[in-house]
């Protein structure tokens, strides 16, 4: 909007350095750090974990971990009022009258044993005169205004009561109430569903445009980006790689990171159709249902069906992906269908033979041919077992040699890209994407028939989540894998998968080839996730709006 | 709120359950015959007898416990074998000492140690903290016992402050109780508050390092504001769970110090019984004394409810 | 995390069950504590060479004597020689110490690893472990030590059985906290088997924490130890041990105070100074206290 009125400048940040530790020498988390936000205007800061985009919020609001990273140069002003070298009396009273923030994690961000309203209310009796009466009104139309529904009942709820998006927007009411000039949203929405996130957004815009607040926003994910941005600035270890308006940097990145990171986006077009098959069905899930009983001691038990008649088929080679936001059983489909859990009725036939029913010792011998990759690749490997070991110990379990089992591993290592020498390594030694291909590695040593990713990608980096769901691709070409894709991101899904199934509470809404799911939807929520899916008109890979490429390719 | 006690108190009585088989079968399991062991081996053939028929040693095992347990439900918690008074009426008088000094020390110890872990806490790896935390680990390694006879040595004998040991009734005036069990609860105190005060801080600790506390930074409100509204009340629960479980190490306390300050308490009963291995009161004394742990902590998990909004009834 | 190079430094390799104690002199004051401990644990292997005179042998002519050249702590009511007595004090100790933390540790862990892998005992145990802790572990040791006579082995077994919840639970949660790692469903679905995954997945988790209380139950355990002496329902009398020597010392402790303050010294430094390095085990291996310390 107003990007280059340089005379409403509200948050100059300056040559910022902040240190890791109070050594001269300290290892530089932000080095000579520039950047301006101007009244009225939202900058979104972009990067990569370990970019120090969030250390640069905390320093803006003094929350940084004292002692542990150090502003040691520049300066950060806040309406020409510098504030490394203010006091923290100073600091404690711009803090929510000046200058507010809101954080990722709303399940976290406020406290369980205090009521909502008593928690916007503290804002007020910190830094306003109001009396009871005075503050209520005001807060239940702040309430009101973040589009609270029942603000008198949830004035006085607990947080626990709340949704994610509720919660968020008690947040943003906290943050608001007192009309800061400055708001810091700190990957506000990374934590919710799509549909809650486009709320969000849109609320956060609405706000920014009635109120002139100048809005410094955090995120990893470039759809957002497109979504709210009016200027853009990329963060690299501490750096500043590019900065511009909007259009600019989608469009025409300067840098070299700045179009590497934008390329590594999937498109939410899907990826061109392969043609059909005729390969054997390697697993099928027929009318597969798993109920959760909440037995308590007396009453009666509560049933939730976290799962319900969930029927899929897969084919040699293929890629189906099961796509939905969180609670709409996806995992839980695919952990039955793993026998991690026992799914409460329905089958699962894997290759031909049904195994939804076989007691452990029996189902032993199918276990191979079914794998696993998790979500989380810190946790997903033993940290005190070596990464040999842990692919070897697959094949050990079905009786190959352990030399045998260890060259194995070697091959595999080589097939995901990690040099041999990893084999004698300890998880810790590797990055979150070098852990998952790891995990890709343990899983394929058993040859198995059908790989299940739950959530593979989600936890890594957008440009790291390109080179593995390359890798998968790459392995499933080689060797005619089936992946089954658990995933709540459409744009993997768009790229990866032949086939897609949409959940939503434990129910497959609509199913089919991913080409029509995903451009051409029947069903009002698949189309509402779409919908709801950022930046979906802008196809970052080729720096250009969708529409655009479409009448290009015309 | 109802359903939710009575789910507590329902969960408790297994736990009784088990103590009262294991009390049972202790002297059951013995090697040896139950009887000679408690008689001693200087034993005449009457007083074995005496023994087996007080305690129904000569019917099958399974009709022992049951008229036992059926007895205890009717609040009969048998007869002395050495004085042959019922064991109800010896435990009465001895309440006192033994519940003011428990009381006492309880107070004092979250008086003393809640705000040393809080400080503690809040000054993370300055010397306070440190000082706080040596105090506590030193408050668990020093015995009850050593720690009581040095205070008398200081406050009795080399100030005479008061009184050396003994005990006053309250209904004899609040003085002369007061200066008899100020030095058993200071000693028993030492270790309530190193285990409270470590606790505090620990559980502080977790809670300053979480969201909701950065939250409140970011409202601007007061370093006070942050510690004691915020961060306190969601520390407690693991603070209130040790003041719980600790309970059963002040119930020890409470014996060993009885014994130390020679006060007429509950302790002092179980010890003798002990030394004259008069099994029906040692029975009684431990089932009452884990009675007592059992309640303490149900009054907890009730205490939960009202801290935590979270916690289901 | 964004770059895909595997770092080519060589971190020293750590093996699954190995402890590293170089802890043990992080501080200045656990360095102290640790040289305590050592030379408390040599003095009670030698005993014999640094005691001046026979511990049991009583001289009823030497009764109560102070410090003297011949006897430099005085001697007790029996007139046997205090030093003596506190250096062959320091074998039962340590030994009572030990013992209870290794046996509470080696039931401790086998009921723990039961509970938290198979639900349907789970509930079962733990109501036993519920209700062992809900007895005062005072009162159940004299209780024990009083019913089937006082051995050093009764006396272990007494110190040992409260003890034993507290492992268990602890074990438990370990296993129940592990068993949703994904690296140990990862382990499910390649086809390992369950004592594979104890053994391999979840045990070494056990490790680091039950380390750290196996030291607080050797402390406590000396303490007990102690305590049950000072009541006259430990060890026979005879015995040198600090606690009895504080007993004995009760009845005169208005005459010859060092009767219970040297052995009550002794036997506060034995403790707090395996408590101070049971802290320092526990800041050291637990990776959940580590992240408090970096917050």
């Amino acid at each position: 909007m107003t990007a280059t009125n340089s005379s409403n400048v509200i948050l100059d940040i300056n040559n910022l350095v902040v240190g890791l530790g109070r050594k001269a020498d300290a290892h530089r988390i932000i080095d000579y750090l520039s950047l301006q936000v101007h009244e009225g205007e939202t900058l979104c800061l972009v990067g990569e974990s370990g970019s120090g985009k969030s250390v640069t919020s905390l320093t803006v609001m003094g929350l940084q971990q004292k002692g542990m990273l150090v502003p040691s140069g520049g300066s950060v002003k806040l309406v020409g009022e510098e504030l490394l070298t203010a006091s923290d009396r100073r600091l404690r009273q711009l803090r929510a009258t000046r200058m507010a923030m809101i954080f990722q994690e709303p399940m976290t961000a406020l406290n369980p044993v205090v009521p909502v309203g008593r928690q916007i209310d503290e804002v007020l009796r910190a830094h306003t005169d109001l009396d009871a009466r005075a503050r209520r009104q005001k807060i239940l139309a702040m309430m009101e205004h973040v589009r609270l529904p029942d603000v008198q009942r949830i004035f006085s709820s607990y947080p626990h009561r709340l949704s994610g998006g509720q919660r968020q927007r008690i947040m943003i009411a906290m943050a608001l109430v007192l009309e800061p000039k400055l708001l810091i949203a700190d990957e506000p929405t990374t934590a919710l569903d799509v549909t809650t996130q486009k709320q969000i957004l849109a609320l956060i815009r609405d706000l920014q445009r009635d109120h002139g607040t100048a809005v410094l926003f955090i995120t990893h994910d470039m759809g957002v980006v497109a979504e709210i941005a009016d200027r853009v600035a990329v963060m690299r270890h501490g750096r500043l790689v590019e900065a511009g308006p909007l259009q600019d940097v989608l469009r025409t990145p300067k840098m070299e990171y700045t179009r590497n990171l934008l390329s590594a986006v999937p498109s939410l077009v899907p990826r061109a159709p392969r043609p059909e098959t005729t390969e054997p069905v390697v697993l099928e899930a027929n009318e597969l249902s798993k109920v959760y009983r909440e037995r308590s001691l007396y009453g009666k038990a509560r049933e939730v069906a976290a799962a319900s008649n969930v029927t899929l088929t897969l084919r040699k080679g293929r890629t189906l992906g099961i796509v939905g936001e969180s609670g709409s059983g996806k995992s839980t489909v695919a952990r039955c269908i793993v026998r991690l859990i026992d799914p409460t009725s329905g089958g699962v036939r894997l290759a031909g033979r049904e195994i939804s029913d076989l007691s452990r010792r029996l189902l032993q011998p199918h276990r191979q041919k079914i794998q696993i990759i998790f979500q989380d690749p810190y946790r997903s490997l033993n940290p005190r077992v070596t990464v040999g070991e842990s692919i070897a110990e697959g094949p050990i379990n079905y009786g190959m040699p352990r030399k045998d089992a260890l060259a194995r591993a070697r091959e595999l290592l080589e097939l995901v890209h990690l040099p041999p020498d990893a084999i004698s390594r300890y998880p810790h030694q590797f990055s979150g994407g070098q852990r998952q291909r790891i995990a890709i590695a343990r899983a394929l040593a058993l040859d198995p028939d059908v790989l299940v990713a739950d959530e593979a990608v989600s936890a890594l980096d957008v440009s790291v989540q390109a080179q593995v769901l390359d890798l998968l691709d790459e392995i499933q070409r080689r060797l005619g894998i089936a992946l089954l894709f658990i995933t709540h991101d459409l744009r993997v899904a768009a790229q990866i998968c032949d086939d897609v199934a949409v959940m939503q509470h434990g129910r497959v809404v609509e199913q089919g080839p991913a080409a029509e799911v995903l451009t051409n939807p029947q069903q009002a929520y698949t189309r509402a996730l779409l919908d709801a899916a950022p930046g979906r008109g802008w196809d970052f890979a080729n720096f250009r709006p969708v529409s655009e490429g479409v009448v290009a390719t015309a | 709120m109802l359903g939710y006690l009575i789910r507590r108190i329902l969960a408790a009585i297994p736990v009784m359950g088990v103590v009262a088989l294991f009390v049972f079968l202790l002297l059951r399991l013995t090697p040896g015959d139950p009887a000679a062991i408690l008689a001693g081996d200087n034993a005449t053939p009457e007083q074995l007898d005496r023994i087996r028929t007080s305690l129904g040693l000569n019917e099958p095992i399974y009709i022992q416990f049951y008229t036992w347990v059926a007895k205890l439900l009717h609040g009969d918690l048998g007869v002395s074998l050495i004085s042959n008074k019922p064991i109800l009426e010896m435990i009465g008088p001895r309440l006192e000492p033994s519940i003011s000094v428990a009381l006492a020390t309880i107070i004092l110890s979250i008086l003393v140690a809640v705000p040393l872990g809080v400080i503690a806490a809040w000054k993370h790896g300055t010397w306070i903290d440190r000082c706080v935390m040596g105090l506590s680990v030193l408050g668990f390694s020093v015995p009850v016992f050593v720690i009581g006879y040095v205070l008398i040595q200081v406050f009795a004998i080399d100030l005479r402050w008061v009184p050396v040991q003994g005990f006053k009734s309250i209904s004899a005036g609040f003085g002369p109780f007061f200066e008899r069990i100020i030095l058993p609860t200071c000693t028993l105190s030492f270790i309530y508050v190193a285990l409270i005060a470590r606790m505090t801080r620990a559980s502080m600790l977790d809670v300053l390092g979480e969201d909701y506390v950065r939250t409140a930074r970011a409202k601007g409100i007061g370093e006070t504001g942050v510690l004691l509204r915020h961060a306190l009340r969601n520390a407690a629960v693991p603070v209130i769970t040790v003041i719980g479980s600790g309970f059963a190490l002040l119930i020890s306390g409470v014996v060993v110090t009885e014994s130390v300050f020679n006060l007429p308490g509950i302790g002092r009963l179980t010890v003798d019984a002990v030394l004259a291995r008069d099994y029906p009161v040692i029975q009684a004394m431990i089932l009452l004394t884990s009675g007592i742990y059992v309640g303490v902590n149900l009054l907890i998990d009730v205490a939960y409810t009202l801290l935590d909004p979270r916690i289901r009834y | 995390m964004a770059i895909e190079t595997l770092p080519e430094s060589t971190i020293p390799v750590t093996r699954p069950f190995r402890v590293k104690f170089g802890f043990l002199t992080s501080t200045p004051i656990i360095a102290v504590a640790t040289i305590c401990l050592a030379l408390i644990i040599l003095m009670a292997i030698f005993a014999p060479l640094l005691a001046p005179h026979d511990p049991l042998l009583l001289t009823p002519s030497q009764r109560l004597k102070p410090s003297s050249a011949q006897y430099l702590l005085g001697t007790d009511a029996y007139g046997r020689d205090l030093l003596s007595r506190i250096i062959y004090g320091a074998r039962i100790s340590l030994v009572i110490g030990l013992g209870a933390a290794v046996c509470s540790i080696g039931v401790g862990l086998l009921i723990g690893l039961v509970a938290g892998f198979f639900r349907w005992v789970d509930a079962v145990l733990m109501r036993i472990m519920d209700g062992l802790m809900a007895i005062p572990a005072i009162l159940l040791a004299i209780a024990v030590v009083s019913l089937s006579g006082a051995s050093i082995w009764t006396v272990m077994v007494a110190i040992t059985i409260p003890e034993i919840p507290r492992v268990a639970r602890l074990v438990r949660s370990v296993v129940l906290t592990a068993r949703e790692e994904p690296y140990v469903e990862a382990a499910i679905s390649l086809g390992s088997s369950l004592p594979k995954i104890m053994w391999r997945h979840l045990m070494p988790n056990t490790i680091a924490p039950l380390i750290v209380q196996g030291t607080y139950v050797c402390a406590s355990g000396i303490l007990t130890e102690a305590i049950l002496s000072f009541l006259g329902a430990g060890i026979s009398p005879e015995t040198p041990t600090w606690g009895n020597i504080m007993a004995e010392g009760r009845a005169f402790f208005q005459v010859k105070p060092s009767l219970i303050f040297w052995p009550g010294l002794l036997l506060s430094i034995a403790i707090l100074s395996i408590n101070l390095i049971g802290d320092a085990a526990r800041d050291a291996l637990d990776p959940r206290m580590k992240q408090r310390e970096g917050k």
